[in-house]
């Protein structure tokens, strides 16, 4: 699955949400679903709520792994998973736990895209085995 | 006939708290607020008005109009 497919079956599923971009820590945008420069300042934005939001819980040594924000024109996500970030915007009063859920299986399957696929074991070949063959003359 | 004086007063005062409890959810949930999850299991909600919100709020409001165009 790509990851333009992978945010397409997104907005597809989660009518909820409106816009949503995935991209690193450094802010280099994987994919969205919006376009690259509106990409790219939503990227930023989300990073620094992201740093700022750890720097809350870094007080307690914990390790932030989502938020969101309830604002009076929308909600917004930010979901992390290593060293993956999925942030997304939503109209007013999503349904949380719903949105959190598609976005961490959005995430899910673009980190499964990213792994490099383990060979497959291999069959010992099959052993030739050689039979004799009676003819049907032979035994008539 | 004082059982129920009894009975409509105990409603009132029933119906009334119900009344309010209600009202402040509907006034809480309309503030702005931004909710922290972390892996251990423990989550921060930061309601609008304290310095820590706020610093988390302003990042917040501009994604969304940068969502917006």
């Amino acid at each position: 699955m790509t990851s333009a497919q992978a945010l397409a079956d997104l907005t597809e599923i989660s009518s909820q949400i409106v816009t949503a971009v995935v991209f690193d820590r450094e802010g280099t945008v994987v994919a969205s679903t919006v376009d690259d420069d509106r990409a790219g300042r939503i990227a930023s934005t989300a990073l620094e709520l992201l740093r700022a939001a750890e720097e809350q819980g870094g007080a307690g040594g914990k390790d932030l792994v989502q938020l969101d924000a309830a604002l009076k024109d929308g909600s917004v996500f930010v979901v992390r998973d290593g060293d993956r970030v999925i942030a997304a915007t939503t109209q007013p009063e999503p349904t949380v736990g719903l949105v959190f859920y598609d976005l961490k299986s959005c995430l899910r399957s673009l980190g499964e895209k990213a792994e490099p696929e383990k060979p497959k074991p291999r069959r010992a070949p099959a052993r030739r085995t050689t039979t004799t063959r009676k003819k049907k003359d032979a035994e008539s | 006939m004082r059982s129920r004086s009894f009975l409509t007063g105990f409603f009132l005062a029933a119906g009334s708290a119900v009344g309010t409890v209600l009202y402040r959810r509907r006034a809480a949930r309309k503030r702005e607020r931004v909710q922290l999850y972390f892996g251990d299991g423990s989550m921060i909600s930061l309601t609008e008005g304290s310095p820590e919100a706020e610093r988390l709020l302003a990042p917040a409001r501009e994604l969304l109009a940068a969502s917006r165009g």
